[in-house]
């Protein structure tokens, strides 16, 4: 059989130096398009394109979830594309809206609730209205990491969108110094932390071993192909979320806050006596109220579940010994008169019955009890002059 | 296959183009598909059967060309080395055992030597036994066919495989209430047994030539073919290794542009798709008709893509490795009726059904003693082939529906066909062949298609339904 015979329909006939050449031309190809691609590193102005808001509805909270194929939702580290699926980016600001930006965790973001069943949403369901006419619409910027400088940088990136009032709920479990840089969220936003660390002169090690610092590396198309498959699914997912409004996988069962707890007086390795207010992160909540600037923030001590069970007498929960919250409570009732700030403690808001998995996530009557009092620190707020 | 997988074998087939002779290429091709058997098998919970699986695919595969052999001809050396070669490698894998964690070619630490020892000999022992016993080597053949159809039908019938399961468990010393269906992922298990049950049928039927063991061992364990077909005849097969060549640069050009494509429809379109295919999850949660409607679309792009993908890299990583592997889609969702349809989908699967189950079955109803009108001979032979087609995937109630349904939609387009035949004369041909007619072909038959898909993607029949209804504004 000749070569000619051999070369089928559609087959060009081509010789070996052509595909050494092709080969060579691809690679170098490749490399370019890798070159040219981490000096522009596009991928802020990539996570800014969505078509949330656009084709599909704008998420009613920020995207998290660790099982796509059942939440229909991912988590990704990507502050712009975070926003960008967000309802809050659907509209300007109308002049008939009172802008509410609720901050805070996993107990704000509405774990084990569906997004109508978070904080927000309930507060939305009351349809509040200032003085002046304006509706108040809040916005759910709560992510479930346990940490107040991952709240301060939401915090600063929704500042964008002209709040005219930010809730902050906060908890013990955030505020200790030592685990602020925990979260993964600020490990993969270096530059974004360093930025809040040196321009609110926060206690922090802008030199965390644990920050994804910015390579030429991965800056290529090769070192983003995680966030840019990130990115993407984000967008696809989009589809499930617009067909189904589930953006997370609420179990039929789970395990219950444990009601009988360990006789454990630790707090992160503090014993009583060892925890002063400098182990708290009490300057990240003062670095948000200077990032607010004229935009009031209410801090409100979020409820916790209180035990009755085993070791209740030392314990109030999983998260924490009777100490060590009853100083963080008192600390931060002197923080917030010392610092002027507004602030509203709310710790035993809710029965015990009312939380779900965890001494801080709710039932979604918990949640609507808790939306109810926060509705009243908003109106008392609104008519103070 | 991952893309690792692919890239080794680019690598090793584009090495093999570069350096080895013809006689070495077919050596290095069965090699490389033996060794690969073991190295693809994914790792299961039955202990060591990531190891087994594969051996019983190879023992399997011996034992059928030992049965159906051209006798007359004897045992050439290229057999005998062969086979030697093939007895040796469970052992050499097996050896494995002493090298450290993450060294052995299977994806958990294979089974003692002595184990495989006596397993090997009473494998060797049971092909020997078709040999001495040649009178009754059709009656061999027969049985071997049985035990294939009977493996495939455990491995396939989920109550059957988690008692299979259970008994192996028990054989490996593991707990038996922890038996799962998964536990016999045997790799390419399905497309190994249809050409098996091909050779053994064209034995049967006098029709099968001399196949040399190389050969034979390399067609059924053919290393880029097994995981997702394309399913070749084995006389084809047999005289393209007789006669491969080192490709042509066109012909590598060809192969290595196909692989491309393959990874592109597998890894990005496919798995990109794949996150709003239609599943059992996001079908029960999906509100909205339209989004609804979106999946199943979704369903039906992403099964083309990850199919038509695969076999791109199939017959890409054939062609560079000389040998030309049977195509087996052919744009299939642009066909204009049911019937192109069947002709461009999964074209392997569907000839291998027409030639052992449609046709023989048409022909035997045809000269039976019942008087049978042609167009129920028709409607019986689709319906039997179409669910076989579709228990082939899987033996639940949804391929089975899957099937019946493509059956009855190939049944009501041959009845459609020939009314229109019938008034060929009175509808003017520019019926047939106008653009809109062709629009609204294509776009019927595509919806057909997707919507039969609904059965095949969802675990239940009531599931299935209330989706369908659903689609159409029913229910909810």
């Amino acid at each position: 059989m000749t070569e000619t015979q051999r070369v089928g329909k559609g087959v060009m006939n081509i010789s070996w130096g052509f595909i050494w050449r092709v080969l060579l031309k691809a690679f170098v190809l490749f490399a370019a398009i890798n070159i040219v691609y981490a000096l522009l590193n596009p991928l802020p102005v990539l996570g800014r394109l969505s078509l949330y808001n656009v084709l599909f509805p704008g998420r009613l909270r920020l995207p998290y979830g660790d099982d796509p194929d059942r939440s229909f939702n991912i988590t990704l580290s990507h502050l712009d594309a975070m926003f960008a699926a967000h309802e809050m980016q659907s509209t300007d600001k109308s002049e008939e809206e009172f802008r509410v930006l609720v901050i805070g965790d996993s107990s704000v973001w509405g774990f084990l609730l569906e997004p109508t069943q978070t904080l927000s949403a309930q507060i939305n369901q009351k349809e509040i209205k200032t003085e002046d006419g304006r509706t108040v619409r809040a916005y759910n910027l709560g992510y479930p990491t346990m940490s107040v400088t991952k709240d301060l940088m939401i915090l600063k990136r929704g500042l964008l969108n002209h709040p005219d009032l930010i809730i902050w709920l906060v908890t013990l479990e955030s505020l200790p110094r030592v685990s602020q840089l925990d979260s993964p969220f600020l490990q993969f936003n270096p530059d974004l932390t360093r930025e809040l660390i040196a321009r609110y002169a926060l206690d922090l090690d802008p030199e965390d071993g644990r920050f994804e610092n910015s390579t030429f590396w991965n800056r290529t198309i090769v070192g983003q192909r995680r966030e840019l498959a990130q990115l993407f699914k984000l967008q696809m997912l989009g589809v499930l979320w617009s067909g189904s409004g589930v953006d997370h996988e609420i179990p039929e069962t789970y395990n219950e806050r444990l009601e009988d707890l360990p006789a454990d007086l630790d707090f992160h390795n503090f014993m009583q006596g060892d925890l002063s207010a400098n182990e708290l992160a009490f300057d990240v909540l003062e670095g948000g109220v200077q990032a607010t600037g004229d935009i009031p923030v209410v801090f409100i001590n979020e409820p916790v579940f209180i035990s009755k069970g085993e070791n209740s007498d030392i314990r109030y929960n999983f998260y924490y010994p009777r100490w060590a919250y009853d100083f963080y409570r008192q600390e931060l009732q002197f923080q917030a008169v010392e610092r002027g700030w507004v602030y509203v403690d709310l710790w035993d808001a809710l029965p015990p019955s009312e939380f779900t998995d965890s001494a801080i996530h709710y039932t979604p009557l918990g949640s609507r009890i808790l939306a109810q009092d926060i509705i009243g620190a908003i109106k008392e707020f609104l008519q103070e002059p | 296959m991952t893309l690792i997988h692919i890239l080794i074998f680019s690598l090793l087939v584009s090495a093999l183009v570069l350096t080895a002779s013809q006689r070495w290429r077919r050596w290095s091709l069965f090699i490389i598909s033996l060794v690969s058997v073991y190295w693809l098998q994914p790792a299961v919970s039955l202990r060591q059967f990531s190891f087994w699986f594969p051996t019983a695919s190879i023992g399997l595969t011996v034992i059928a060309w030992l049965v159906t052999r051209h006798r007359e001809k004897g045992l050439s050396r290229e057999d005998l080395a062969a086979l030697l070669f093939t007895a040796l490698l469970p052992l050499l894998i097996s050896l494995s055992r002493f090298l450290p964690e993450g060294w052995q070619l299977t994806a958990s630490r294979p089974p003692s030597i002595y184990l495989v020892v006596i397993v090997g000999s009473i494998l060797v022992i049971l092909g020997f036994a078709g040999e001495w016993l040649e009178k009754w080597s059709r009656l061999m053949s027969v049985l071997l066919a049985v035990i294939v159809i009977g493996v495939f039908i455990v491995l396939k019938i989920e109550t059957l495989s988690v008692w299979a399961s259970s008994l192996l468990r028990g054989v490996t010393g593991q707990s038996r209430n922890l038996a799962a269906s998964t536990d016999l992922y045997w790799l390419g298990f399905s497309y190994i047994a249809l050409r098996l049950l091909h050779v053994l049928r064209d034995y049967q039927s006098g029709r099968l030539p001399a196949v040399s063991f190389l050969d034979f061992l390399t067609f059924v364990l053919f290393f880029p073919a097994i995981t997702a077909g394309p399913i070749d005849r084995v006389e084809k097969f047999a005289s393209k290794m007789q006669n491969a060549v080192a490709p042509t640069a066109s012909e590598y050009f060809s192969g290595a542009k196909r692989i491309v494509l393959g990874i592109f429809q597998k890894f990005v379109l496919a798995d990109g798709l794949a996150i709003i295919a239609l599943n059992s999850t996001n079908a029960v949660l999906t509100r909205s008709v339209p989004w609804l409607w979106v999946l199943v679309f979704a369903f039906s792009l992403r099964l083309y893509f990850d199919f038509s993908g695969y076999t791109d890299v199939a017959v890409g990583i054939g062609l560079i490795s000389g040998i030309q592997l049977p195509e087996n889609f052919d744009r299939p969702y642009l066909k204009t009726n049911i019937g192109i349809f069947w002709n461009s989908w999964h074209m392997t699967l569907a000839n291998w059904f027409r030639a052992y189950v449609f046709n023989p079955l048409t022909r035997a109803l045809r000269k039976g003693r019942l008087k049978i009108k042609p167009a129920l001979i028709i409607l019986i032979g689709q319906l039997v082939t179409m669910t076989l087609i579709g228990l082939w995937h899987g033996v639940t109630w949804n391929f089975a529906l899957w099937g019946i349904w493509h059956a009855v939609g190939l049944f009501i387009h041959n009845r459609w066909a020939v009314f229109l035949n019938a008034r060929r004369d009175r509808i003017p041909s520019a019926f047939y062949t106008s653009k809109a007619m062709r629009a609204l072909s294509l776009i019927l038959t595509f919806n057909f298609v997707a919507l039969g898909w609904v059965w095949f993607a969802l675990p239940s029949v009531q599931m299935s339904w209330e989706i369908l209804m659903r689609m159409f504004g029913g229910y909810r």
